[in-house]
């Protein structure tokens, strides 16, 4: 059974001429150990999806459609304090900025020890060793001496660690982290992307990681969904739709990301930008921007569609089958 | 170099952080200064692009800066086309300063929300007086907004009611206007999405062709800074380590601070490499390591590195800081990994 599952999920949020959909018809599914990334450009709604599922859409922004699953549990009904006790305790979160998720006039153990506390049942004695433990897992040395620090005593890398930590020690079975790196430099970067993927491999924990940095969901994930304009329009194992994507945009945003290594006169552009919410065109929502665009796409919103692994939301790929 | 129009040296620039005389007379207490820029030299080839990398509080948009002439440098000189401009008080107008414009990251803070795109992209060509009567004024900013790929009808609109990437291309329009030679530009595409920046470096490449623009480009994306780039110079805490061209930089880099971010960029490849080793971070400014500041985090590290700054020399077709380089112990076969 998947850990979590998200079916049609639909953000609303009320506008001057009518209520306008942050996210539409967005399903997926997450196993346990597995790490879910989700890309996109900016607006395209990788956040209101993370925000949605850990029950935080900021109102007036509501859900008007579908549903979301928490290990065969509904929770997208549940009550404000009945998921609050879920976030934390069944799913972490973490943010790009590390000062977002820390307190400044508490040590970095007292929060530890607090999250631990607050969800396990385990004495302050036991939370502290338990909280030294974590601060050692993600990599902060002398994690005896830093414990009883605070957070501004800390590098932003060191920072970010301890986010993990505190998302972490709880023993979620998910944890949304959303561009958990984007405030880091790269070489601060590629290291909690790989502390990220060790503690996903070594706790079992799932991982729904929110970037718009391709080379960080490749380094990262096991499977990849991308989101354009609300919706996702390709889903599938990180290798295929990296190397081999089937939707144009897909293909259009992998062609555009400048490589090492290659040095084209020109780099292949995607003319025009993503439509805004309130000014989506009916139909496909990349046909105005789509070197492939057939009749149909400009009336008849494509469903995504695929096999086992691998889904594509476009009109070329349904009279295809890959 | 045959035709430098930027010629760098020795440049230098401090922040004083310390607290005010009295109080440190009352409460102890040292000056305190970032070095900021600590003796950079560089120059740039008249139509072609260098470009400064680095991780964030290097440097790169101090020198950004000093080259606009927004702030005085601490020591050393900057020569554009024969003249000095170092000693020239900061912010002055000047026959120079209409041949050198800048570009900024972030697109929105860098243009008035409460003036029209027409008044914005014409507001240099009226200060330097390149098109004094508004008639031909508007018309030389109607052809730019159709050269940056906007349209006439743009200049009536708000900054608000535009993209990001159609705000870069009106920074750029208003950079183009007064017809400079050189642009600083300074993360111009950071602040933008992928299928964006695409755009923008491909206009800003064309720019480049037809105008014969030189641009001093500042990035911490090395992927960026290898489309655009001739020239390549990799800066840390306040000092260049290498500088040698685009593909030199990228097929045998010698500092070990180099081939350190080259292996950490993010690699759209799916490597899945182990980079969980403790590489560490950037030491704070105000207190850098003695010797080479890269020495703490350096692989190759010895007791002449923790004593003694490298000088910048020469070294096959780059120039390099660093002692292991300089004495031959730093064989990229051998060393497999940095860090
Ligand atoms: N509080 C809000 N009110 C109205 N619209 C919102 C709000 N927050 C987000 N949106 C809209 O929802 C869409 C998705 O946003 P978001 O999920 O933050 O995008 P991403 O994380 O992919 O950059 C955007 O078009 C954004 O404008
Ligand atoms: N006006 C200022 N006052 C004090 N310190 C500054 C000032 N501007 C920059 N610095 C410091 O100088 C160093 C270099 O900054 P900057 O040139 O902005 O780096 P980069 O652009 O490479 O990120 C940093 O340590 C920064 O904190
Ligand atoms: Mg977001
Ligand atoms: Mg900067």
């Amino acid at each position: 059974m998947a850990l979590l599952s998200v079916e049609n999920l639909t953000v609303a949020f009320p506008g001057r001429r009518g209520s306008v959909n942050a996210i539409e018809d967005v399903s997926l599914s997450i196993s346990p150990g597995e790490i879910l990334g989700m890309v996109g450009e900016s607006g395209a709604g990788k956040s209101m999806t993370g925000a949605a599922i850990i029950g935080l859409i900021e109102p007036p922004g509501r859900i008007v459609k579908g549903g979301i699953l928490l290990e065969g549990q509904r929770i997208d009904t549940l009550r404000p304090e009945e998921m609050r006790r879920i976030r934390g305790r069944r799913i972490g979160a973490i943010f790009q900025d590390p000062l977002t998720s820390l307190n400044p006039v508490l040590t970095v153990g007292e929060q530890l020890i607090e999250t631990i506390q607050t969800h396990l049942r385990l004495s302050k004695a036991e939370a502290r060793e338990r909280a030294i433990d974590w601060l050692r897992r993600v990599g902060i040395p002398a994690p005896e001496a830093r414990i009883d620090t605070y957070p501004h005593q800390y590098s932003g890398g060191m920072r970010q660690r301890v986010v993990i930590a505190l998302a972490l020690c709880a023993e979620p079975r998910l944890v949304i982290a959303d561009e958990p790196t984007t405030a880091l430099d790269v070489s601060v970067q590629a290291q909690i992307i790989a502390l990220l993927r060790k503690l996903a491999r070594e706790t079992g924990v799932a991982v729904i990681l929110v970037t718009h940095d391709m080379g960080v969901i490749a380094e990262t994930a096991d499977r990849v969904a991308v989101m354009y304009a609300g919706r996702i329009v390709e889903v599938g194992p990180v290798a295929e739709v990296l190397t081999a994507p089937r939707h144009p945009y897909t293909r259009g945003l992998m062609a555009s990301i400048p490589r090492i290594g290659a040095r084209p006169d020109v780099l292949p552009q995607i003319e025009g930008a993503m439509p805004r919410p309130d000014a989506r065109p009916g139909g496909c929502a990349f046909a105005p921007r789509c070197p492939h665009r057939m009749d149909i796409c400009g009336h008849t919103r494509p469903d995504l569609n695929g096999g086992a692994t691998l889904s594509v939301a476009c009109h070329l790929t349904e009279e295809v089958p890959a | 170099m045959r035709d430098p129009i930027l010629t760098v040296s020795g440049l230098k620039k401090s922040f004083d952080l310390s607290q005010p005389f009295v109080t440190r007379l009352m409460k102890g207490g040292e000056r305190r200064y970032v070095h900021a820029v600590d003796g950079v030299d560089f120059s740039i080839e008249r139509g072609t692009t260098l470009s400064l990398v680095g991780e964030s509080g290097c440097g790169k948009s101090t020198v950004a800066k000093l080259l606009m002439g927004l702030t005085r440098p601490t020591g050393g000189s900057i020569r554009f086309d024969g003249h000095e401009l170092a000693g020239i008080r900061a912010g002055q107008p000047s026959v120079v300063r209409r041949r050198m414009q800048m570009i900024f990251q972030d697109p929105y803070a860098s243009l008035n929300p409460r003036w029209r795109v027409a008044r914005i992209i014409g507001e240099p060509m009226k200060s330097f007086a390149t098109h004094p009567d508004p008639v031909a004024r508007r018309k030389e900013v109607d052809r730019l907004l159709e050269f940056v790929g906007l349209s006439a009808a743009d200049g009536e609109k708000f900054p608000h009611e535009f993209s990001g990437g159609q705000r870069q291309r009106i920074s750029i329009a208003r950079a183009i206007s007064t017809k400079p030679e050189f642009l600083v530009c300074d993360e111009p595409t950071s602040a933008l999405d992928v299928s964006v920046q695409a755009q923008i470096l491909n206009l800003m490449r064309e720019l480049q062709k037809e105008l014969g623009l030189t641009y001093l480009f500042i990035s911490h994306d090395l992927a960026v800074v290898n489309y655009i780039s001739d020239q390549i110079g990799v800066m840390y805490l306040g000092r260049l380590v290498e500088l040698a061209s685009a593909e030199r930089i990228f097929s045998t880099p010698q500092h070990p601070y180099t081939r350190l971010l080259l292996e950490t960029v993010p690699d759209i490849t799916m490597a899945h490499r182990d980079m969980d080793r403790p590489a560490g971070e950037v030491p704070n400014p105000i207190t850098p390591p003695p010797g080479c500041h890269f020495n703490p985090r350096c692989p190759l590290v010895n007791d002449r590195c923790r004593a003694e700054a490298p000088a910048f020399r020469v070294h096959g077709d780059a120039q390099v800081r660093c002692h292991a380089v300089q004495e031959g112990r730093s064989d990229p076969k051998k060393l497999r990994k940095v860090g």
